[in-house]
């Protein structure tokens, strides 16, 4: 059970919020002129990597706003958390 | 007529206060602050259960949790009955009842028994071997396996007990209150940190509270009487909490810990109730300290599993601290110093000790030439080779050990005995420390694993952390302590501990015996009966992984996870295959440490508390006119309203016509409703529907449907545009919370860029949903003043007005088909709202229907229902929806999906109506449709989403997906069911009223 730093709230036990996935897929602009390969690519394929990886969380339960969070899946170490919209951390 | 094992009375036993209990329906005698197992000791009891496989007799082999053999039933028959419990752990109390599992008739005559004489044909992955083929002889099988185990009984009566759930957040977690953790709890406390104690036990002070080995000594007090000092001053400590009889069952990743606080098993069962009997505490430290010590572990040998056989540790503490003899001819057996300290222990209490058996050449400590000195007899370099005695050890037979202490040599010699305590080192309690995800390293000199990289603000002190002797316990505890707690001083610095130093060792993981190892019994694992020979049989079949081998051979997966014998596996397998056991690493110990009662786990969580459910403020109207109910999400929704004795049928049948031909009202409170405000609201709205939004004029409304990005059918609902920037959204009743987080989601992180605000309001308004012919004059009796006519108020249209002084919100559109008005006020006016409508309505006979009704008239009108008419696969133009798809907008949630390749294939599964060709019969929902009968196997089309009988129509209709289903209209299909094939013929999804004339008469 992860301990969230959630960037408005603080501190906050991991039954509080909801993982949304693999963060930094920016939703085409101009989904019209894509290809149906290019669409597929921003719908379908997603990382899923052993190791570290940026993903999307809400604090679902609480203020309910979405941040970004760097995880280590290996061992589930929490490396950072960001606004929506900020630069991740360089690695 | 039982023996009296009693020897001397222990100040932790109360022996004015005599307790009896029945065990196996005979009736003993024990006192207050006994277990079970040391009260069946003291009466000379020592057979307790048989093993899972073989059903070979087995006796207590320990004093704690770690306990593989002596697994028992408490107060079977009653509705407290718990299987599987450790007779170890049980606090016995006047009246308790226990018996023993896996035998039948009885302990002392089992059938299961005759498995022990088969055991050659019973080796590793004999199960996964034998009972493979034929696949369909497995439910004969799983009978005989089942029969012939069984693991206790599960009680059959509701749980009378009270659960309790707790959070803890505290600065420390001290785990295990032996001196370790008793001198940690009280420094962290003293330096401010708010701490937290736990310990299984009853007593505080672990094994050290009973050591009276004469040769060490702390503070030159016998270490006992040194640490019941600190406990003592453990009273003024502020910042300090101690819990007993709590276990640390789980411990996850950033120092969260769920642990077991025991709070009315140790009392009478007239004592017990109305009490919370178990606490679940879920604690989160800054820091935990644990303190959990170590397991003594048993010597692998020929048959060293008879009752009898127990380890040196737990016969000491029998003694020492229950003041219990376990045999009259004791006997030890060592590869270590531990059981001779056992031994002077039993000679000091006046208790026969017969000899010690030790596969050392020799050992040069104090206590080695204290038990030489009362006579001891010691063989040295020999090994036990076997021992006999059915359902309790009468004998040992010993051997000289080979040099290399693989084989033995000269005769046998055979020792007549009835106890014999095993002292085969110490295992470090690293369960919890590696379930925190932390690592583990193997120390080639202690042969254990130790705590090697933590993965969290944790550290590991005393035995569990490989310190073993009390010198290096203190010492290394009082820097651990500065280090990790950032402090500057213990009162560790200036303790004076002297010890018996010599700490000789000889460490062989399988004993040898005259007999080859395939007709020995050497068991690793206790409970689940794995052997030596198990372990060699599947290396030789090939198996290498640890995981791989502990699952063949089941070692280490009886509801002790193999506590005692885990160890021993390991080295076995590293000499086998000639690996290092650093290499081999450990296999995976999973919480819980120790068995958790479903009681615990759920805690308060039961009965009308184990769910959440919404209801309507109009609720108890339902209620009081009998309505049946049924869940829909978490909200209970009034189903249908049975007048007499009607069945759901007659009822629906009554309420459809009712409300086609006169007036209905339907409890609509459920419905999502969102309040979308901002000057992008217009824009918000067009992106996330699939229709144009920017046209809608104030006062108007706008059915809506949502897709997912992928082109596939969300939500659908109706969106009232209140004032230039200000909208009401309504959705599904099961899909609100959902569409709030995908709005919210997108607005925050895809469209930052625009003003919009989004406020659930579902619990705020009630919804009145008024519908039929007379639906209008009803409403004109509530709200006379309120101009009806269709120029001011037609469909799609919104009104605000006020029923006397309550405000409302009227919408005119229908889900039904006919004409209608959802009345929407405060929650806390809802019941209020609908006991008008209904008084208005009496003179036109309005009938409240339930959701069975709406959905039985939507479904004549062809509307669907996401969910239920879809499944997530279905777009709009699936659904035969195009009209709601704007070819004109540049993008919305779901656009460009709809061109996929995938999404435009003609064959793709879309909704149409079928109509039986006899009237009569109703298809059932989710039946398969096929187009030919004739064919092996069945070529299924689609299947049946929605299916009624129209008593409107007077005959059955139903919506379903079909395969190409667009392009079939008029064809005839198929609905096979069990006993008959039904035809019927693919129709338009909409069956009544299609040119929407009702909607204005
Ligand atoms: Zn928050």
């Amino acid at each position: 059970m992860f301990l969230i730093n959630c960037p408005y709230c603080g501190e906050r036990d991991q039954q509080e919020f909801k993982a949304g996935g693999e963060a930094h897929i920016e939703r085409p602009k101009q989904p019209t002129e894509l290809s149906d390969d290019e669409w597929a690519e921003y719908l379908f394929m997603r990382k899923n990597i052993k190791g570290v990886q940026f993903e999307r969380w809400n604090h679902a339960h609480g203020c309910r706003k979405w941040f970004n969070m760097v995880r280590d899946t290996s061992n589930d170490e929490i490396k950072a958390i960001y606004k929506m919209g900020e630069k991740p951390p360089a690695q | 007529m039982t023996k009296n094992l009693r020897v001397k009375s222990s100040e932790y036993i109360d022996e004015t206060n005599r307790i009896s209990f029945k065990f196996n329906g005979k009736t003993y005698h024990g006192f207050k602050g006994d277990t079970l197992a040391s009260a069946l000791l003291a009466n000379d009891v020592h057979l307790v259960g048989r093993s899972f496989k073989y059903h070979r007799p087995r006796g207590i082999m320990t004093s704690g949790s770690e306990e593989p053999n002596a697994i028992v039933q408490v107060n079977p028959g009653t509705n407290r009955t718990e299987p599987n419990v450790r007779a170890t752990e049980v606090e016995i109390y006047e009246g308790l009842e226990a018996s023993s599992q896996n035998c039948w008739p009885s302990v002392e005559f089992d059938i299961g028994g005759i498995n022990n004489f088969l055991s050659p044909f019973f080796p590793a992955g004999f199960y996964y071997k034998t009972f493979m083929w034929p696949a369909s002889f497995w439910e004969k099988y799983e009978f005989f396996i089942r029969h012939s185990a069984g693991l206790g009984k599960s009680p059959t009566a509701n749980d009378p007990d009270i659960y309790d759930h707790r959070n803890i957040h505290c600065d420390v977690l001290v785990v295990g209150a032996g001196i370790s953790g008793i001198l940690a709890a009280k420094n962290a406390a003293k330096n401010n940190f708010k701490t937290l104690l736990v310990d299984e036990k009853n007593e505080l002070g672990g094994s050290t509270i009973y050591e009276n080995n004469e040769f060490n000594k702390i503070d030159n007090k016998a270490p006992s009487e040194w640490l019941k000092k600190e406990i003592e001053e453990l009273k003024n400590v502020k910042n300090l909490e101690i819990k007993t009889r709590t276990s640390v069952a789980a411990y996850h990743q950033y120092n969260y810990l769920l642990a077991r606080e025991n709070l009315t098993d140790h009392l009478e069962t007239k004592d017990k109730t109305n009490k919370i009997r178990q606490r679940l505490l879920k604690i989160r430290a800054k820091k935990v300290i644990l303190a959990t010590g170590a397991l003594e572990r048993p010597l692998i040998f020929n048959n060293n599993d008879r009752p009898g056989i127990m380890l040196s540790s737990a016969v000491k503490k029998y003694s020492e601290f229950y003041g219990v003899a376990c045999g009259n001819k004791n006997i030890f057996f060592t590869n270590n110093d531990s059981a001779y300290e056992s031994a002077m222990s039993l000679y000091n209490k006046g208790i026969n000790v017969e000899a010690i058996i030790d596969i050392r050449e020799r050992s040069e400590s104090k206590i080695v030439k204290k038990v030489k000195e009362a006579g001891i007899k010691v063989y040295w370099s020999h090994t036990i080779v076997d021992t006999t005695g059915y359902k309790r050890l009468n004998s040992v037979s010993i051997m000289k050990l080979s040099n290399d202490g693989t084989s033995v040599t000269g005769s046998k010699i055979s020792i007549s005995c009835d106890c014999l305590g095993v002292a085969g080192g110490w295992t470090p309690a690293v369960h919890l420390y590696t379930q925190s995800g932390s690592k583990l390293k193997f120390d080639e000199e202690k042969k254990a694993f130790l705590p090697n990289q933590n993965t969290s603000e944790q550290i590991s002190v005393g035995s569990c952390g490989g310190d073993f002797k009390i010198d290096e316990i203190i010492k290394n505890l009082n820097q651990k302590l500065k280090d990790n707690l950032n402090i500057k001083e213990t009162d560790l610095e200036n303790i004076n501990v002297e010890i018996d130093k010599e700490n000789s060792k000889r460490n062989i993981w399988l004993l040898p015996s005259d007999k080859p190892l395939g007709k020995t019994k050497p068991f690793v694992d206790y409970q689940n009966d794995a052997t030596a020979k198990d372990i060699k049989l599947a290396l030789r079949e090939g198996f290498r992984s640890i995981e791989h081998v502990k699952r063949y051979t089941t070692t280490g997966m009886g509801t002790d996870q193999g506590k005692l014998g885990n160890m021993h596996a390991l080295g076995i397998i590293a000499d086998t295959a000639g690996v290092k056991m650093g290499e081999l690493g450990t296999t995976t110990f999973r919480p819980p440490y120790t068995p958790l009662t479903f009681g615990t786990i759920v805690g308060r969580n039961v009965g009308k508390f184990f769910d959440i459910f919404r209801r309507t403020p109009m609720n108890d109207w339902h209620v009081e006119n009998k309505a049946e109910f049924e869940n829909v999400g978490q909200w209970k929704r009034a189903w249908y309203y049975p007048i007499n004795e009607e069945t759901i049928h007659q009822a629906v049948q009554r309420e459809s016509k009712a409300a086609r031909e006169s007036a209905g009202i339907l409890d609509a409170s459920t419905l999502g409703k969102i309040d979308i405000q901002g000057s992008d609201a217009s824009e918000f709205l067009n992106r996330v529907y699939t229709n144009a939004w920017s046209k809608l004029a104030i006062g108007k409304c706008r059915y809506g449907l949502m897709l997912n990005e992928d082109g596939m059918v969300y939500d659908d609902g109706v969106t009232t545009r209140l004032g230039e920037n200000h909208y009401i959204m309504t959705t599904t009743t099961g899909g609100a919370a959902n569409v709030l987080g995908k709005l919210e989601d997108y607005l925050q992180t895809e469209w930052p860029e625009l003003d919009v605000y989004l406020t659930s309001v579902t619990d705020h308004y009630a919804t009145a949903s008024l519908c039929g012919p007379n639906s209008k004059k009803i409403l004109k009796k509530i709200i006379p003043d309120l101009d009806l006519s269709d120029e001011n108020f037609p469909h799609m249209s919104f009104k605000e007005s006020k029923i006397g002084n309550i405000q409302c919100r009227i919408m005119r559109i229908s889900f039904t088909g006919e004409h209608s008005y959802e009345i929407n006020v405060q929650a806390s006016y809802g019941k209020d709202l609908w006991e008008k409508c209904i008084d208005a309505g009496k003179e036109f006979n309005i009938t409240p229907y339930g959701t069975e009704t709406m959905h039985l008239l939507r479904a004549e009108k062809g509307f669907i229902i996401v969910g239920q008419d879809t499944d997530g696969t279905m777009t709009p133009i699936d659904l035969q929806m195009d009209w709601i798809v704007s070819k004109k907008k540049y993008d919305f949630i779901g656009k460009r999906s709809l061109y996929r390749s995938d999404t435009m294939r003609r064959d793709r599964k879309q909704l149409v109506g079928l109509l039986t060709d006899d009237p009569n019969i109703v298809l059932e929902e989710g039946a398969q449709i096929v187009s030919e009968l004739n064919q092996s196997p069945l070529e299924m089309l689609g299947h049946v989403t929605s299916s009624y009988f129209s008593p409107n129509l007077k005959k059955s209709i139903a919506l379903a997906v079909v395969r190409g289903g667009k392009d079939m209209m008029g064809k005839k299909l198929f609905v096979p069911m069990e006993n008959k094939n039904i035809n019927v013929t693919v129709a338009k999804p909409v069956f009544y009223d299609e040119k929407n004339e009702r909607l204005n008469a």
